[in-house]
């Protein structure tokens, strides 16, 4: 590794109303350097990283590349520059090709065959391989994510950002994946490595500068360190992992029997014969890449997607061919990932968002009408129990943190004294103390006699709430094997290995 | 066949009965390729023909008019873009919108035009290639505007296929936050493609008023920018198939009045209203042979583009 | 450099303030507008807003117009309110509004000459079942087989327009009409004569029923949960799902009810102002009033205000046409521009404008 400097970054300041998003931060990196921007959510990250890469303009500060003054007004300009960026979503176009969504990124690419030969040959080089002429649509969330190293590859950047690269993989593909980067890396290629998951952070990165609440609180060498200490870093302050009692499991709370659904999204992943039986007072977890059925499943256990009668029993009485509120009459509530737009009317008031999921088990229509005082009471009942921060029960949904939205939304959910619960990603995008306190309310509510099923990506969230692990791949479930005793290999192999990619380095 | 109609009479009259609906789906089917549903062509087809009237008139220049009808359906399209572009307005309210005010504009403008006869617009000179029979009618008889609407059929097509501005506007329409992170103007894009669907509109109206009718009369259009929107639609959002959808629209016209004129003995409204029902029946086939998801539909078409950093 | 920046909140002052905003935005380019066509823009405005009302020449007969002309405008625009707030996009009212009128003349014609009590009533239904089943004409094509509303919807007012004529040419046409074109007149027919509830005022049941039609559709939208479903749906459709909003009944609903209150609309028009079925009985009421439901808000007693508005701006129009020989079309271009400054101006209650500096030090 060179030691020369590649990126200095000096006193950025970028501030949004309301929020100051970076303050005064400061960092350098070194040509062929692997260097990590770690901290929570909502830290300052992204934006960093867009200022970079010249989506974001920054109120004050200075960057250097190379020693030049670096001051990049578009992604264009960072791109010619040397600097390549992998997002973490939004930058694919699932009707277009492979070759397509790489030749968009690129300031001239070649011809199309030409440009098809030059994908094939790179990315076998890497041992990322890809066919050209694929709808970018059909691929797994894995390959989408190769299309977007690829593109970036092909134009031999000196700089290459990566944002939260490793949430859409299994153990395994996320070892295939640092095999390339540590690849990049010794050919000369510096990276910009986005995480908040410690331990990858140790094994991959040279150094690491870590953000809190949009300022540096320290710079380190992250091997030097231990994963506890990175984590009081970040976070600024000791968590407690969340506590739970004795565990006897009750009766079958929640039985799937041979449930199978087409997706009703053209890309999505339809299910696939799903057996799974859920007592009272479990926790089971499903972990999954994204985009192998996790939505489809929800929709089809909220009742957002009818079924067979008897593919859903909820204390065994068949509800698969009923909609959401004859579900949640028969005890059942669910909470989808997508916070804005699906768990909650973005527009909205948190009365109306109460009551668009609250209204059957907590009485609030009557005849038809609305009961407002209800349904004010009880959302104002949600932000005082699960500490939701807003200046009140009128606030828009969307004018709410992610985090505090979520917590209204688990809390609306949990409040309606509900028998089975289904969630999905329940703490995405959230910062920790409000993720510790929404899987101990979850915790809780399974103590309190719910069945509850966990959907998420985290492995480390279904490994501390969770008693019982199956994976989704595909749209098929696996059989659920006790969290005791799992070991990292199996859960990547129940999660589908790496999904054929192994081959590629084995001769690389 | 109904005695009377000349088949190879009615294959060159459909073709010039096409063309203005032709025009105007051309245009509309890259503005919805980029991304925006335009409701308002059919304002943008009167404004066009009732400028490329009026320029036509005083000039005397059909040329200069088809010209004037397409800066005019583009000024309208480009109202279209800044209120959805700029001041991110509803698409659809928008569009209905520009179709009223396009219409009440017209007729204003329109005032003491009615009765006027056009400069001719002549057709284009084959010699004997025009005299040939049964191809002489169908492919060397007609005015230039024809010809142009297929060479336009042929552009848009390629334009889409193998360009790399036709790669970058169909990645605007197809997700508009990816296409903003990887650095491209979304909203001046689909400026760009507005206003080229509005000219389109405009040149289809002016085809009416300059060649069809012609004539001015309030109202001129008759639907006919709907029905456009309908064929793209039905094509698919692919240029081929519009050329084909309009052809079978203009055709269901064209035979329809050939049957009023043949003296049938069915109501003339009723042959009046076969092209609107033929559209629906058409749309319906359409729809239903693709099932749920209009695929093929861009992905980000008729949503709001607002780039919040 | 301005930049638009969302709000955490929507507005609710601005909701107001720019509708009146946009009106003022209209007189001011109208009036441009009549300048440029050579007629004093002062007098011009004056003519179609303060006339109307006050003009001691005309108000004695266009103060009972405004309530004609608003009624079925606000009838027919706050049926389509729910629609819109869902992302239902009904376009073609003005067809529901002729089937209805047609549906409701059979009904008459077929009585014709008897004086049952049971005609009128009867005639209501059929109005509001004749609009109703043309508007569900694309909610059955949408829902089974995804075909768009709006250009169904849009097409099939051609088609009603010309079965509208073929009426007044053909099967409805006055027997005793001396080969003129057009129905029977029901102004002559007392048992299915829609008239004059208090004489000189215009006051007749259409107008009571849209008046009903704004205290229903309030309650509707504020207190019943149907209309907190339609305000989720168009709001986020995924939402409206998870809140266990069956979409394609949502659909039926909405364009049945706007078809049935166009199609009312169209009821009593013909058996009332219009008395007859001619081929020009449609006036354009279907498309004015979704400028009605977007100046109102969406919200029926905007709905209701716009539609008396709009109203205004009509028999304004006529007198201007009379006493100053303005073009009718100008109206026309009055009114689409009026929609088009409200959609503009609506930028401010969803929006905040910034004024930006240049970043950079």
């Amino acid at each position: 590794m060179k030691d020369t400097e590649l990126l200095a970054v000096e006193g950025i300041t970028k501030a949004y109303p309301g929020v100051v998003a970076n303050s005064d931060v400061s960092f350098r990196i070194r040509e062929g350097e692997v260097h990590s921007l770690l901290g929570e959510n909502g830290a300052g990250k992204s934006t960093l990283v867009k200022m970079i890469y010249g989506l974001v303009k920054p109120d004050s500060g200075r960057m250097r590349l190379r020693g030049a003054a670096y001051e990049p007004k578009e992604p264009r300009e960072a791109r010619s520059s040397g600097v390549a960026m992998v997002f973490q979503h939004f930058s694919l176009f699932e009707a277009l090709n492979v070759a397509e969504n790489v030749a968009l990124g690129m300031e001239n690419p070649p011809a199309q065959r030409a440009l098809a030969e030059r994908i094939r040959t790179v990315s076998e080089d890497y041992g990322l391989p890809l066919d050209p002429n694929r709808l970018v649509g059909d691929l797994s969330a894995g390959e989408r994510q190769r299309v977007e190293i690829i593109r970036c590859l092909l134009q031999d950047p000196k700089l290459l950002i990566m944002d939260e690269p490793t949430s859409v993989l299994t153990p395994q593909e996320v070892e295939i994946l640092f095999k390339t980067l540590r690849q990049l890396s010794s050919e000369g290629t510096a990276i910009l490595y986005i995480s908040h998951k410690l331990e990858e952070i140790r094994d991959l990165c040279d150094g690491a500068t870590i953000l809190r609440r949009g300022k540096v609180v320290a710079t380190c060498t992250p091997r030097e360190k231990t994963a506890r200490e990175l984590a009081e870093l970040m976070v600024g302050e000791t968590l407690t992992p969340p506590a739970r009692g004795e565990k006897v499991p009750g009766d079958v709370a929640l039985d799937v029997v041979g449930l199978s659904v087409a997706s009703p999204n053209p890309f999505g992943t339809s299910l696939q014969n799903v057996h799974m039986r859920v007592r009272k007072g479990e926790i089971l977890g499903i972990a999954g890449v994204a985009g192998n059925g996790q939505d489809e499943l929800l929709l089809a256990l909220s009742g957002e997607i009818p079924t067979d009668r008897d593919a859903v029993k909820i204390a065994g009485r068949g509800v698969g061919d009923q909609g959401p509120n004859a579900r949640r009459l028969a005890g059942l509530v669910a909470a989808p990932e997508e916070r804005l737009g699906h768990a909650a009317a973005p527009d909205m008031s948190l009365t109306e968002n109460a009551l668009l999921s609250g209204a059957v088990r907590k009485g609030l229509v009557r005849h038809g009408m609305i009961d407002w005082a209800s349904a004010r009471s009880f959302a104002e009942g949600v932000v005082k129990d699960f500490d939701v921060r807003t200046p009140g029960v009128g606030t828009a949904a969307r004018a709410l943190s992610g985090g505090n939205l979520q917590k209204f939304v688990i809390g609306r959910e949990l409040s309606q004294d509900p028998t089975v619960i289904v969630v999905n990603q329940p703490t995405w995008g959230v910062d920790a103390a409000a993720a510790a306190s929404i899987r101990q309310a979850l915790i809780d509510r399974a103590a309190a006699g719910a069945a509850v099923v966990v959907i998420s990506q985290d492995l480390d969230e279904l490994l501390e709430i969770a008693d019982n692990f199956c994976a989704l791949n595909g749209g098929r479930l696996s059989a659920p094997r006790p969290v005791q005793g799992l070991t990292v290999d199996e859960i990547g192999l129940m999660m589908g290995g790496a999904h054929g990619m192994e081959v590629a380095h084995a001769h690389a | 066949m109904i005695a009377g109609i000349d088949p190879v009479v009615l294959i060159a009259s459909l073709m010039a009965a096409s063309t203005p609906i032709l025009l105007a789906a051309l245009g509309e089917l890259v503005a919805e390729r980029s991304g925006v549903l335009n409701l308002g062509v059919e304002g943008m087809m009167i404004t066009g023909a009732i400028c490329g009237f009026i320029v036509a008139v005083h000039t005397g220049s059909p040329f200069l008019g088809f010209v004037a009808a397409a800066a005019g359906g583009a000024a309208l399209a480009l109202l279209f873009a800044f209120l959805t572009q700029v001041l991110l307005s509803n698409q659809v309210a928008t569009g209905l919108a520009a179709t009223l005010f396009g219409l009440g504009l017209s007729s204003l403008m329109g005032q003491g035009y009615s009765g006027i006869k056009p400069p001719p617009t002549a057709n284009v000179p084959f010699g004997p290639l025009a005299h040939l029979p049964v191809l002489g009618p169908i492919l060397f008889s007609h005015d230039w505007v024809l010809y142009f609407s297929l060479a336009l059929v042929v552009g848009t097509w390629a334009f889409l296929k193998y360009t790399r501005a036709g790669l970058v506007l169909r990645a605007v329409g197809e997700n508009h936050d990816a296409a903003h992170a990887l650095g491209y103007r979304v909203r001046l894009i689909r400026t760009l493609a507005l206003a080229h669907g509005g000219a389109c509109a405009g040149l289809g109206g002016a085809y009416l008023s300059l060649v069809r009718v012609p004539q001015w009369t309030e109202g001129i259009t008759a639907g006919a920018g709907w029905i456009a929107l309908a064929i793209v639609v039905f094509a698919s959002w692919r240029p081929g198939r519009v050329l084909l959808g309009a052809y079978i629209f203009g055709g269901v016209s064209v035979l329809q009045l050939r049957l009023q004129a043949a003296g049938i003995a069915i109501p003339v409204q009723i042959l009046s209203m076969a092209p609107y029902l033929i559209t629906i029946l058409v749309l319906v086939v359409m729809s239903a042979r693709r099932g749920r998801a209009a695929i093929g539909a861009p992905a980000a078409l008729g949503r709001v583009f607002h780039a919040s950093d | 450099m301005l930049t638009l920046e969302k709000r955490p909140n929507p507005s609710r002052a601005w909701a107001i303030v720019t509708p009146i905003l946009a009106v003022i935005l209209t007189m001011i380019a109208g009036g441009l507008m009549f300048a440029v066509l050579g007629k004093d823009p002062v007098e011009a405005i004056r003519t179609i807003f303060w006339d109307p009302l006050f003009n001691a020449q005309f108000a004695s007969y266009s103060r009972p117009q405004l309530l004609v002309k608003a009624g079925p405008l606000v009838l027919i625009a706050v049926g389509l309110s729910f629609g819109f707030r869902a992302s239902i996009w009904n376009i073609g009212a003005e067809g529901q509004y002729i089937m209805g009128a047609i549906a409701a003349m059979g009904v008459a014609l077929a009585f014709y000459p008897t004086n049952y009590w049971f005609v009128f009533p009867l005639m209501v239904l059929a109005g509001a079942f004749g609009g109703w089943a043309w508007a569900m004409i694309p909610a059955f094509l949408k829902n089974r087989y995804g075909t768009n509303e709006i250009l169904v919807s849009l097409m099939l007012v051609y088609v009603a327009e010309n079965i509208e004529s073929w009426m007044a040419f053909g099967p409805m046409r006055n027997p005793q009409g001396m080969g003129f074109p057009g129905s029977r007149n029901l102004q002559q027919y007392p048992a299915a004569h829609n008239s004059e509830l208090i004489a000189g005022t215009g006051l007749h049941w259409g107008v009571v029923t849209a008046g009903l039609a704004v205290i229903i559709g309030y309650v509707l939208l504020k207190r019943h949960i149907f209309g907190f479903n339609i305000q989720v749906a168009g709001q986020a459709p995924r939402a409206a799902r998870f809140a266990g909003v069956d979409p394609k009944r949502l659909f039926s609903l909405c364009m049945g009810l706007s078809g049935a209150c166009a199609g009312l609309a169209g009821m009593f028009e013909v058996a009332g102002p219009a008395g007859q079925i001619t081929d020009s009985f449609n006036v354009g009421y279907g498309f004015t009033a979704i400028i009605v439901a977007y100046l109102g808000r969406l919200h029926p007693i905007g709905i209701l205000l716009a539609g008396l508005l709009m109203a205004l701006t009509y028999i304004g129009g006529e007198i201007a046409q009379l006493s100053l020989n303005l073009p009718a079309a100008a109206i026309q271009a009055f009114q689409g521009m009026l929609l088009f400054f409200l959609l503009g101006v609506d930028v401010l209650s969803n929006y905040r404008i910034r004024i930006k500096r240049r970043a950079q030090a």
